[in-house]
This record gives structure tokens, C-alpha cells and sequence, in this order.
């Protein structure tokens, strides 16, 4: 039910990001979603793409510090009220949102989150009138 | 004024008896109280009895930080437990600091040292003085303290910290000496112009600065700006601590009380003396010492001694400022700092890559050291993938560094492969202080 998201440590200079985007044009690979969490020193770059597997391999060949986490991508459409829904189920639950980001474009989208208790995360979004993107069609979104 | 004219003006020849004198003493204390010193002179086939005069110092081994860490804590000592009334420590290269145990004479004598000091600085018991070295396990704070006592002067034992309130006190109170390092003249220079305290509301005429290197022209800002006149007094804690040598009216060169710390200087490669006046690593040997005396200490500071006679009317010898390390100890906020106390924190946290960089500087006149350290490319994993983890690891690492070096250090995360590969003899240390 979780997807694998790179997670990429960058420090703050000029060129870091581009080596690392230069790297998944290079392999073929679409990224879907990213975010930065940005700090003053350094950089932690979240990337949601096709084929993770893969991609968490040519940059761990490439030297990168890259690290595969698990996170919810739930499937989002044009009715209000999905990310609420989300977070009130979570929260109520009693479980804490690590941090989320989303992407939405022609009527869908995608709410990526990391929450701190996964498996009880889990239980909530079933419960809930959303269901959670599988690995196997990320494919599907990239084209 | 001179604190004690029969010692720091006796004639050469009468004080090169006097510490041949001394010097068989203290080899033959040492012989019968340090099994280390007995089989160094024991391997040389030395006895103390071929120690006869001053110039038979060169037939004895020399002392290193080494030898020191090696025989932590108490390998050196030769005074019973029973007669140390102190015990100091220094920052040492791996972990272990250097443990100094003084007996109450050592305790005497370095305040007779420290009194001829401030002597040569002109202060007298009409002065209140200040002491803002740290109090502590350092030798500053409390060395320089004892000395001032000795004086008859106020001591205000201010310490470190709390530099507002230091500052406050030095204008109501009339404070008239400090004894402080350098840098931090500079820092309570700046917090007193914040405060709105000019220097025409104050009363200092007098600054004791040593503990770390400065320079002719940030001892010219400083008089500037606390209108105060800046003397170098020069001290380590393996010899003593502060009160080693010291600038006297005339401003050229150091005094070193040399009735009690017998210097050399030898090539640091060769470890041949060299002649009066040439450049090289200065050696004492304490003269005196009960606690934990050292025969030819090599001290890593390079410099030179100097001949001719001082204006002053002092006879003992004077030395060169400090120009330089013979090894690759930094001076930060007046504490001791080896790249290698670095490595072993790196090496101990397998997070990091076994790569570092120390990148020392000096902003608003404080010291400050960043210690750039690489992430482990396989260690990095989900776990790490928020900020807050990163920072706890960071923090860790802060708090490992602050323990071994005694002073805080900013940890800068690089990624893997950002710190440059070492070939041959690899820079390990980034100085950017403009020592002007």
C-alpha cells in the first residue's frame, strides 16, 4: 500500500540539484512529485518517480546520499475535501504527519505522506473513501 | 618596578650556578621519584651526579605531550598525593587531558612568578584588577588570580562570560588591570561601545594578554580602544601555566623567569640546541617544580631567544613572540586544539566518513571553529529523511566535539565525497584568521 520515495540529502550550493535531476534524465526516469525540505546548511530532497528501485540505484552508484522510505500516495480527485478528510482520519487516530506534500493537475492529483505510525496510517486511509496509489501504476502517471 | 630585583637582575654567572644547582636537584628528585625519568636516565647511562652544571642539560632525554598522554594520569608525578593542594588539566591529543598536580611551594612559586609579572606590568596593591581568563581546570583563571593576591592588589574574579556585566563592573567599580586573552580584550571592547560605555568612563591602564598568539596590531587596537597599556605574559600548563615569561616596560621581547624554568631552543628535526638567538622549538626544563617536574619539555612553540641586555635592568633572558608550531596544535579561544582530538570524535560515529575539515575563524573577535564532516553515503538511510533526525545527529556529534576539545564547535553536514580526498600529506585545517 506504501510506495518508495527517495529521499536525498543535498548541501546548499549551487549545482547539487542538478547533478542529482541530470542523473534521472540521463536513466529515463519521470519524477512525479518532489518537495525540499530546505535548513540553512542543507537540503533534503523528496522525490516521488517511476521506477524508484532504480533510480535509488544509479544514484547510489553516482555517490548520492539517497535513501528509499515508505510513504502513502493517495489518489486525489476533483472533490473538495479529500486532504481534510485525510488529516482529520490521521489525527483523530492519534498519528503524527512526518511531513506531506501533493501535486494535482487535469482533475487528479496525488497526496504524498509520511506518517509516524505506518501500519495504524494504514488502517485509517482504508477506512477512508480514498484509496492509495500502488507502486505498479506509477508508470501510468508519469506519461 | 621589579618584584623581586635579586632574582630578575642577578648576574649571569651567578644564576647559571644557581640553576646548575638547581638542576642536579631536580634530576636527582626525579631519579628517585619518577620510574619514567630513572630509566630514560637509566638507558643513557646518566646518573644524577653527571649532572654537575647548567650545561649539562643537553645529556638529558627530552619530555613530549606524548610521554604526558602516556602516563595519564599520574606517571609524572613526583610529589606524594598526600602534598598536591591542586591539580589542573589541560586538553590532550587523543582524549586524554594532561594532568598537571601541583604541591603548595609549586603553588608559591607560580605566584611569585605571576607577582613578578604584574610587577613588570606596573601594577602594584593600589590597583583593582581583573581576572577574565576562565577559572577552571585551565591554568589562567586561577594562576593568574594567586599572583594578583600575591601583588596585594583587588582581585575581581570575573572569569569568563557574562561580559555585560564584567563591563559594568569595570566602570563602576574603577577597575584599573585585567588579565585576559587577547581576542577577548577585543570582544569586551565591542560589548562596551554597545553598552554606551566610552573609554573616557573607565579606568583601565593595564592589560595582562597571553594564552593564545597575537599580533603588534591587535595589541595597537586594543590600547586604542580600552586606552589601556597591553602586556604579553606568556605560560603552558605542562611548565606551569601563565607566568612563564612576560613583557616588561620596554615591550621587546619576554622575560622568562628562568631561575625556576630553564629554556632552550633546538631544532624540533635535529633536536640539536641551537645557538643564542637562532630560531627554533623552545625546551624548559623547570627548575623547581615538586608536583610534576619535566626535564627538557618540548613545547612546540617556535621562536627565539634573545641576546644582548634589556633597558629594564632585568637580566633574565628574553624571548622572541611565538611564530609559529612545530606540530599542528591550533590556539582557539585560548584552549588547545589538535585536528587529531577531531579524528578520533569522526571515527568514533560510523555516520561519518573517516574525512574532516576545521575551518577556523574569527568573527566579531571571538573564535570560531566549524568542523566539516562528511555523511556516510551507506548510513544514510529512511531514518534520516527529516531534518529534525539530521540535527539530532548533528547535535550528537556537537556534543562529542564540545566534550574531548572543551570548546563548542559548529558541525557542518557535507555529502558524500564533498571533503577532499587526502593525497600525500593531506590539509586538514582551514585558518582564516587574519592575525593582522
Amino acid at each position: 500500500m506504501t510506495i518508495n520515495q527517495l529521499s536525498i540529502f543535498l548541501e546548499n550550493r549551487s549545482g547539487t540539484l542538478t547533478k542529482v535531476l541530470d542523473l534521472f534524465k540521463e536513466a529515463g526516469l519521470h519524477i512525479l512529485a518532489s518537495s525540499i525540505a530546505d535548513t540553512a546548511q542543507y537540503g533534503l530532497l523528496r522525490i516521488i518517480c517511476t521506477e524508484p528501485q532504480r533510480a535509488y540505484l544509479e544514484l547510489e552508484r553516482a555517490g548520492v546520499a539517497v535513501a528509499l522510505s515508505d510513504v502513502f500516495a493517495v489518489e486525489l480527485d476533483e472533490r473538495p475535501g479529500q486532504i481534510a478528510e485525510v488529516v482529520r482520519g490521521l489525527s483523530e487516530a492519534n498519528i503524527g504527519i512526518v511531513y506531506m506534500y501533493s501535486f494535482f493537475i487535469h482533475g487528479k492529483g496525488l497526496l504524498i505522506i509520511r506518517a509516524d505510525k505506518a501500519e495504524e496510517a494504514r488502517e485509517v486511509i482504508l477506512r477512508s473513501s480514498l484509496r492509495c496509489v500502488p507502486e505498479k501504476e506509477l508508470p501510468e502517471w508519469g506519461v | 618596578m621589579i618584584w623581586n630585583p635579586n632574582k630578575e637582575c642577578m648576574s649571569r654567572d651567578e644564576r647559571a650556578a644557581l640553576q646548575g644547582k638547581r638542576l642536579h636537584k631536580i634530576v636527582e628528585y626525579v631519579y628517585h621519584n619518577v620510574p619514567f625519568y630513572r630509566h630514560k636516565l637509566q638507558e643513557q647511562d646518566l646518573t644524577p651526579d653527571d649532572i654537575r652544571s647548567i650545561d649539562d642539560i643537553v645529556k638529558l632525554p627530552f619530555t613530549t605531550k606524548k610521554d604526558l598522554r602516556d602516563n595519564y594520569p599520574f606517571g609524572l608525578q613526583a610529589a606524594p598525593q598526600s602534598e598536591i593542594i591542586r591539580i589542573h588539566a589541560s586538553s590532550g591529543t587523543t582524549g586524554n587531558p594532561t594532568i598537571v598536580g601541583y604541591t603548595r611551594k609549586d603553588i608559591g612559586v607560580w605566584s611569585e612568578c605571576m607577582a613578578r609579572c604584574l610587577t613588570a606590568f606596573g601594577v602594584t596593591r593600589n590597583d583593582i584588577f581583573s581576572v577574565a581568563y576562565g577559572y577552571g581546570l585551565f591554568t589562567g583563571g586561577l594562576g593568574a588570580h594567586n599572583g594578583v593576591e600575591m601583588v596585594g592588589a583587588s582581585v575581581v574574579p570575573a572569569s569568563t562570560g557574562n561580559t555585560e556585566k564584567h563591563a559594568k563592573l569595570i566602570r563602576d567599580l574603577g577597575i584599573t588591570g585585567i588579565a585576559c586573552t587577547p581576542s577577548y580584550a577585543l570582544y569586551l571592547a565591542e560589548t562596551m561601545e554597545s553598552m554606551g560605555i566610552t573609554k573616557e568612563q573607565i579606568k583601565l591602564r593595564v592589560g595582562a594578554f597571553g594564552a593564545e598568539p597575537w599580533t603588534e596590531s591587535m595589541r595597537e587596537e586594543i590600547q586604542e580602544r580600552l586606552g589601556l597599556k597591553g602586556f604579553n605574559i606568556y605560560g603552558l600548563s605542562e611548565i606551569m601555566g601563565p607566568s612563564v615569561s612576560y613583557e616588561c616596560q620596554a615591550q621587546d621581547g619576554s622575560h622568562i623567569n628562568e631561575d625556576h624554568f630553564y629554556p632552550e631552543i633546538i631544532n624540533p628535526v635535529t633536536l640539536e640546541p641551537l645557538p643564542l638567538g637562532q630560531p627554533g622549538e623552545l625546551v624548559f626544563t623547570t627548575l623547581t617544580k615538586e608536583g610534576m617536574p619535566v626535564l627538557r619539555y618540548r613545547t612546540r612553540d617556535l621562536c627565539s631567544l634573545m641576546p644582548g641586555e634589556c633597558s629594564c635592568g632585568r637580566t633574565n633572558v628574553r624571548m622572541t613572540p611565538i611564530t609559529g608550531r612545530s606540530d599542528d596544535m591550533l590556539i582557539i579561544r585560548g584552549i588547545n586544539v589538535f585536528p587529531s582530538q577531531v579524528e578520533s570524535v569522526v571515527l568514533s560515529m560510523p555516520e561519518f566518513a573517516p574525512r574532516y575539515m576545521l575551518v577556523v575563524d574569527r568573527v566579531n573577535n571571538l573564535d570560531t571553529l566549524e568542523v566539516q564532516v562528511e555523511l556516510r553515503q551507506e548510513y544514510f538511510t529512511a531514518t534520516f529523511d527529516t531534518p529534525a533526525a539530521i540535527d539530532e545527529l548533528k547535535k550528537r556529534m556537537a556534543d562529542k566535539l564540545r566534550s574531548v576539545l572543551s570548546i563548542s564547535a559548529k558541525v557542518s553536514l557535507k555529502a558524500p565525497g564533498a571533503i577532499e580526498r587526502s593525497q600525500g600529506k593531506s590539509v586538514r585545517v582551514i585558518d582564516n584568521r587574519k592575525l593582522k
